[in-house]
C-alpha cells in the first residue's frame, strides 16, 4: 500500500494545510550574513550531498527510460547507462502495437476510476458522518474503522472470502475489498471536523437536509482535502497489483502493472504477447520490459510534480493526531 | 423540513422535541450503512474466518471451514522447519530495514533544512518524493535491470575491475538488495514530518544560540535535535512496532527460489502454502500468528510511546 503510516505529532505542530514543508520560513536570512569558513564548507558538501542523492534517486527512472529507447544490442553489452545509445523507437512501436498492452492500459484505467469513486463515496461518507457531534456512539463507529489498521483478517481468510463471494474474474475483487484507506477516513474526518460549525448551522436554518449540507455546503468547501485524497486512492490503485495477481485468471482484464510484472518475471503469458520482437523466446529483450516501464509509469511521472504538493499536504493533515 | 441537520441545543434551533435523537438524524446514521457493510464484510468477516485455522476447511465450502480440529495446524507449523527460517528471515528484514531505513531520512531531512537557496531545496524535495509514487512493480523491475549482469551495477562493478555478481541469484545479496529498495523508495518521503517538525522549532533559540556564540552545528545539536526529538521517537517507535511487516509484494516479486533461504518471510511463505498449495487452514494458522504478533508489537510500541514520549497513536 502507499498510503503512509499515520503517525502522532503534537497537535497543532501542523497547523494548516498550506504549511508545506519547504516554505521553512525565512530564518536562514539572517544568519548568512556572518558565515563562518566552517559554515561555507559544510554548504558547499551539502550540497554535494544532496545532489548524490538526487542522482541516486534519479538514476534507476533514468536508466530505464534510456533503454526504452536504445536497441537492444547495446543494453545486453551493458553499454546504456544515461543516454540511449543505438536510438530508436521501434521498441516502443513493438508494445504500442501489442493489443494486450493496450487492453491492460485500458483496464487499469477503468479499475482506477471505479475503485476512486467508490473508495472516495465509502470515504466522504463515512468521515462526514463521524465528523459529528450529534451522532450517537461516535467513538464506537471511529473504533469499527480503527480497529482494523492494527489487525487485519490476513490474506487467507480474505481470499477465501472473496473467492466465496464469487467475485473472482470480475472487476469487484478489484475495486471493493480494499475500498476504505483508514488513513484517509481519518484524514477526512478531522478535516470536517475542523469546518466551522456556523456553516451547517446556516444550512440547516436555509432548510438543507443532511444530504443537502454535506453535497451544497460541505463538499464545495472541502475541494482540497477532496483533490487530496481522490489522488491517495488513485495513485494506489494504479499502482497496485497483487488485488489483480490474485483474484483474476483472465488475461483479459490484467491491469497493465500485471502485463508489467509478467514480463519482468518473465512468466509465460507476456511471451505470446509482448516477446514476439524479442530474438530470444526464453528471455523477453530488455528493451521491452523498459518501454513497458516508462509507459506504466508515465501519467504518474507526467501529473506528479504539480500535484505533489497535495500529497505532502495530506501527509501533514493525517499526521495531526486524531 | 421533517429533518433538520444537527445543530447544539439552544442557538436559534427551531422548537423541536427532544424525541428520539436517531430518528431526527436518520439521514446521518443512514451515512454510516453502506461503509458499516464494507467493513463488517470485508474487514470483519475475513477476521472472523481466522477460525478455519483450527478448522477444516475444503476449498468451495462453507468460507468458515467443515469441522473442528482443535490447535493442530499450530503445532504443525511450530514444528515445521520451514516456518522458522521464514520467521528468521522477516526478523532480519524487518530489522535490517530498520536499522539502516529509520536514520536516512531524519539525515536527509537535516541537510535540506540547511538549504539555503528555495529552488534548490524544492528540487531535492521533489525529486527524492518521486519513487514513493512507484508502483512496487516498477521498482522490482528497475531492481531486476540495474542488478542483471549487464546493469549498472555489474558494470560499475567490472570497470573497477571486480567481478561481476548475478545478483538476483545469490541468497547472500538478497538483503542488501531488498533494504537498499526500500531506502530508495522510502527515504524521501519519510523527510516530510521531520521538515514540518523543523519548521516549528521557534527561532528566536537560534538567535539566543548565535548570540551564545554557537556555530552552526552546535545550533544543531542543541536546538534543532532537541526540537525535532519527540518526532523522531515517536517516529522510531511506531517502526519499530510494525518492524515484521516486511514488503510482502515486493518481496513476492523479488525473490526466487534460489533465494528463500534468506528471502522468503512469513506472508510470502504462507502464501505459498496456502493459495498455491491450497492448504488453506494450516496458512490461516501461519497468519494469525504473524497478525498476533504485529498487535503486540504494535500495542506495546504505542505504551512505550505513550510512556517515553507522552504521545500516542490513540
Amino acid at each position: 500500500m502507499v498510503i503512509p503510516a499515520p503517525s502522532a505529532l503534537e497537535p497543532g505542530q501542523v497547523a494548516s494545510l498550506e504549511a508545506s514543508p519547504d516554505l521553512a520560513k525565512t530564518r536562514k536570512k539572517g544568519g548568512s550574513l556572518a558565515r563562518t569558513r566552517g559554515e561555507r564548507i559544510f554548504g558547499v558538501f551539502n550540497v554535494i550531498v544532496l545532489l548524490l542523492a538526487v542522482a541516486v534517486t534519479l538514476y534507476p527512472v533514468i536508466n530505464v527510460a534510456a533503454q526504452s529507447f536504445s536497441s537492444e544490442k547495446y543494453i545486453d553489452f551493458g553499454q546504456v547507462f544515461v543516454w540511449p545509445r543505438g536510438f530508436n523507437i521501434d521498441t516502443y512501436k513493438v508494445v504500442a502495437g501489442d493489443p494486450a498492452f493496450w487492453i491492460d492500459y485500458k483496464n487499469t484505467v477503468v479499475y482506477t476510476v471505479v475503485a476512486t469513486a467508490i473508495s472516495m463515496f465509502l470515504s466522504t461518507i463515512y468521515a462526514y458522518a463521524l465528523s459529528r457531534k450529534e451522532l450517537k456512539g461516535r467513538t464506537f463507529f471511529v473504533w469499527v474503522a480503527l480497529i482494523t489498521m492494527f489487525y487485519s483478517g490476513g490474506l487467507i481468510p480474505q481470499y477465501v472470502l472473496v473467492s466465496g463471494l464469487g467475485l473472482t474474474d470480475t472487476i469487484w475483487a478489484i475495486v471493493l475489498p480494499n475500498a476504505i484507506s483508514v488513513f484517509n477516513l481519518l484524514v477526512m474526518k478531522s478535516f470536517f471536523e475542523n469546518m466551522p460549525r456556523e456553516l451547517e448551522e446556516a444550512a440547516a436554518l436555509d432548510g438543507l437536509d443532511t444530504y443537502g449540507t454535506l453535497w451544497r455546503v460541505v463538499l464545495p468547501l472541502s475541494k482540497a482535502v477532496i483533490a487530496t485524497m481522490i489522488l491517495f486512492y488513485a495513485v494506489a490503485n494504479w499502482n497496485s497489483w497483487f488485488q489483480a495477481f490474485l483474484y483474476l485468471d483472465k488475461s483479459s482484464m490484467f491491469p497493465v502493472t500485471i502485463y508489467l510484472r509478467n514480463l519482468i518475471t518473465g512468466a509465460s503469458s507476456a511471451q505470446t504477447s509482448g516477446a514476439n520482437a524479442a530474438s530470444d523466446l526464453t528471455a523477453i529483450s530488455a528493451n521491452i520490459k523498459a518501454v513497458a516501464m516508462v509507459l506504466t509509469m508515465l501519467p504518474i511521472l507526467v501529473v506528479y510534480p504539480f500535484v505533489q504538493r497535495y500529497f505532502v499536504s495530506g501527509v501533514m493533515l493525517g499526521s495531526v493526531k486524531q | 423540513m421533517t429533518t433538520v441537520a444537527a445543530k447544539p441545543e439552544g442557538v436559534g434551533t427551531p422548537p423541536r422535541r427532544r424525541g428520539k435523537s436517531v430518528l431526527r438524524h436518520w439521514q446521518l446514521y443512514s451515512l454510516l450503512v453502506l461503509p458499516l457493510i464494507y467493513f463488517l464484510v470485508f474487514r470483519y468477516v475475513p477476521m472472523i474466518g481466522n477460525v478455519i485455522a483450527f478448522r477444516q476447511y475444503i476449498p468451495g465450502g462453507s468460507i468458515f471451514g467443515e469441522s473442528w480440529v482443535g490447535f493442530q495446524n499450530f503445532t504443525l507449523f511450530l514444528t515445521d522447519p520451514n516456518f522458522w527460517t521464514v520467521f528468521r528471515n522477516t526478523v532480519m528484514l524487518g530489522g535490517l530495514t530498520l536499522v539502516f531505513g529509520f536514520p536516512v531520512p531524519l539525515v536527509l531531512a537535516l541537510l535540506m533544512n540547511e538549504l539555503r537557496t528555495r529552488w534548490f531545496k524544492r528540487f531535492v524535495q521533489t525529486t527524492t518524493y518521486l519513487p514513493h509514487f512507484l508502483s512496487v512493480v516498477i521498482v522490482a523491475g528497475m531492481v531486476f535491470q540495474l542488478t542483471s549482469l549487464h546493469g549498472s551495477i555489474n558494470e560499475l562493478l567490472s570497470a573497477v575491475g571486480l567481478q561481476k555478481i548475478s545478483f538476483m541469484q545469490e541468497p547472500g545479496w538478497f538483503p542488501a538488495i531488498y533494504v537498499g529498495s526500500e531506502i530508495w523508495q522510502t527515504a524521501g518521503w519519510g523527510t516530510i514530518l521531520y521538515l514540518a517538525a523543523l519548521t516549528t522549532i521557534d527561532e528566536n533559540l537560534y538567535e539566543a544560540a548565535r548570540i551564545d556564540g554557537a556555530n552552526r552545528w552546535q545550533q544543531t545539536w542543541h536546538v534543532t535535535l532537541p526540537g525535532i526529538l519527540p518526532t523522531v521517537m515517536t517516529l522510531l517507535i511506531l517502526n519499530i512496532g510494525t518492524f515484521m511487516a516486511v514488503g510482502f509484494e515486493k518481496i513476492l516479486l523479488l525473490y526466487n527460489p534460489v533465494t528463500y533461504s534468506t528471502a522468503d518471510v512469513i506472508s510470502t511463505y504462507l502464501y505459498r502454502v496456502g493459495i498455491q498449495a491450497g492448504s488453506f487452514s494450516y496458512a490461516a494458522a501461519i497468519g494469525m500468528f504473524e497478525a498476533l504478533i504485529g498487535v503486540i508489537l504494535v500495542v506495546g510500541a504505542n505504551l512505550v510511546s505513550k510512556r517515553v514520549v507522552g504521545s500516542s497513536l490513540w
